[in-house]
């Protein structure tokens, strides 16, 4: 089952998500990649219904486009942050996308920063946070392990201590995750974890 | 109890001329309601009786020389299977083709509205719409109806530009690229047959072969007793899909799984032999 958590570092913040498609008991992709990059210092881990997951998170990074092209200026972390609330919160008392939401950006001014926003609309400014299933693990396992002023080495060794975490505990673990990172020069991916690949087991 | 439509009526109501033609008939447009205090529960119940096409089974994998694309042909309403060759690929335009599973008149219904605005996407861009391009445009429709009972798990295979294409669409407003896909009770089954002999680099025959068997399999032994369905494989190609064959699930069984009689049946023949 879905496992989506982030944490910020010295200087970068990372998010991490399980890439498993599921309907049931089937899993019918094992590398779609839940972490969307929303412009260029900005991630957005979402894990929630399919259809929801994708169509709330273009419609935000697309706002995110819109406003820049309007202004010239690209939305702050927090802005982004805000806005993505916002539009949960509008949505709640309509017909509410069931996503969870980790939004991770790197600003000039604040430097890194991580959100956590939930389907009913919560914000929550973070260091470390984590949705799913897999989150009970996670963040235990931050709690342990976790400090201010991690680097990159050390918050991927606390990665793959959570990844492992998971797939030794966790009954309905997902095999593959995907590791982004955004710090002062951008977002971008940084490594697959993966013992499933393409349906065919690489690990015995 | 009654729904009186009446109002919704442009033309005049009928009058009650009173001749025997219109006996039984009321003068009134209506139809009648269900007889029942909870009504939610009775659509969805009646839902239910016609939603599921059971026993379905769909597949579809890209591979060196296209996209393979496969469907059993049982159509089934509740226990009663009401056809047996029923054509559950269907062929979006020359160059795409989608798979049916779920509800029958959802799927054909919204297939044929995508093979609609696929033709206006072409003849208003001047070239064929992508795979990536269609396969949205229906997640899209289906996504906006999400929740109201629509019933659709399909496939869109197809070659454009960017070369084979495969997504697989369903109407909780899920959408999937992948190399490959199958939709429907059967689909397990088939997942374990197609991840078994699943290469890329594939001959189309061979890619046939999986194809067949992997339905054959998963129909005949898991999936249902049926007995004559027949399997159509349809690939896709640079120069368009090509039907391939329909095979009959029961022989094909035979085919892959001859049976061979056991030691004591030959003894017992040789035995009345001599």
């Amino acid at each position: 089952m879905e496992c989506v958590f982030g944490l910020v570092g010295n200087g970068f913040s990372i998010v991490v998500a399980d890439t498993s498609a599921v309907h049931s008991i089937l899993v019918h992709k094992s590398n779609e990649d839940k972490i969307m990059v929303l412009d260029s210092h900005k991630l957005i881990a979402a894990s929630g219904e399919p259809g929801d997951r994708v169509q709330f998170t273009e419609y935000i990074q697309k706002n995110v486009a819109l406003y820049q092209f309007r202004n010239g200026i690209p939305l702050t972390t927090a802005a982004a942050a805000n806005f993505t609330r916002g539009e949960l919160a509008t949505a709640l008392r309509k017909n509410p996308y069931s996503v969870n939401i980790l939004l991770a950006g790197y600003d000039k001014e604040t430097g890194p920063s991580l959100y956590y926003v939930d389907y009913i609309a919560t914000l929550h400014k973070v260091d470390k946070g984590a949705f799913g299933y897999g989150s009970y693990f996670s963040l235990s396992m931050m709690d342990r392990h976790y400090h201010s002023g991690m680097s990159v080495e050390e918050a991927i060794d606390l990665v793959d201590k959570c990844i492992l975490e998971i797939r030794s505990r966790l009954v309905v673990a997902p095999p593959n995750f995907v590791i982004k990172i955004v710090d002062k020069d951008g977002a971008r991916e940084y490594a697959w974890r993966e013992s499933v690949k393409d349906g065919v087991a690489t690990l015995a | 109890m009654k729904l009186d439509t009446s109002g919704l009526e442009s033309t005049a109501p009928l009058f009650g001329t009173r001749s025997e033609l219109l006996d039984g008939f009321s003068a009134t447009p209506s139809f009648e309601l269900p007889n029942t205090i909870n009504f939610d529960g009775f659509q969805k119940e009646a839902i239910q009786m016609v939603k599921p096409a059971k026993g379905t089974t769909t597949l579809a994998f890209i591979f060196k020389e296209g996209v393979m694309v496969a469907a059993d042909s049982r159509a089934s309403m509740g226990g009663y299977i009401s056809s047996q060759s029923v054509k559950k690929i269907i062929e979006i335009n020359p160059y795409m083709l989608g798979t049916m599973a779920g509800g029958a008149a959802d799927c054909q219904f919204w297939h044929r509205n995508l093979g609609i605005k696929c033709r206006l996407h072409e003849l208003a861009n001047k070239r064929r719409i992508s795979v990536t391009g269609a396969s949205k445009l229906l997640a899209n429709i289906l996504y906006s109806y999400r929740g109201m009972g629509l019933s659709v798990g399909t496939m869109i295979a197809g070659w454009d530009e960017t070369g084979p294409g495969l997504y697989y669409v369903d109407s909780e407003g899920g959408r999937l690229k992948g190399t490959r896909f199958s939709v429907g009770s059967g689909s397990p089954y088939a997942y374990g047959v197609l991840d078994n002999g699943y290469r890329y680099d594939m001959s189309i025959e061979e890619a046939a072969e999986l194809k067949l068997e992997g339905l054959s399999i998963m129909q005949h032994l898991r999936d249902g007793a049926m007995q004559h369905s027949v399997m159509e494989p349809v690939v896709e190609l640079l120069a368009g899909w090509k039907k391939l064959s329909g095979d009959d699930v029961g022989e094909l069984h035979y085919h892959y799984y001859p049976v061979t009689p056991s030691t004591v049946e030959q003894e017992m023949i040789e035995v009345a032999g001599t």
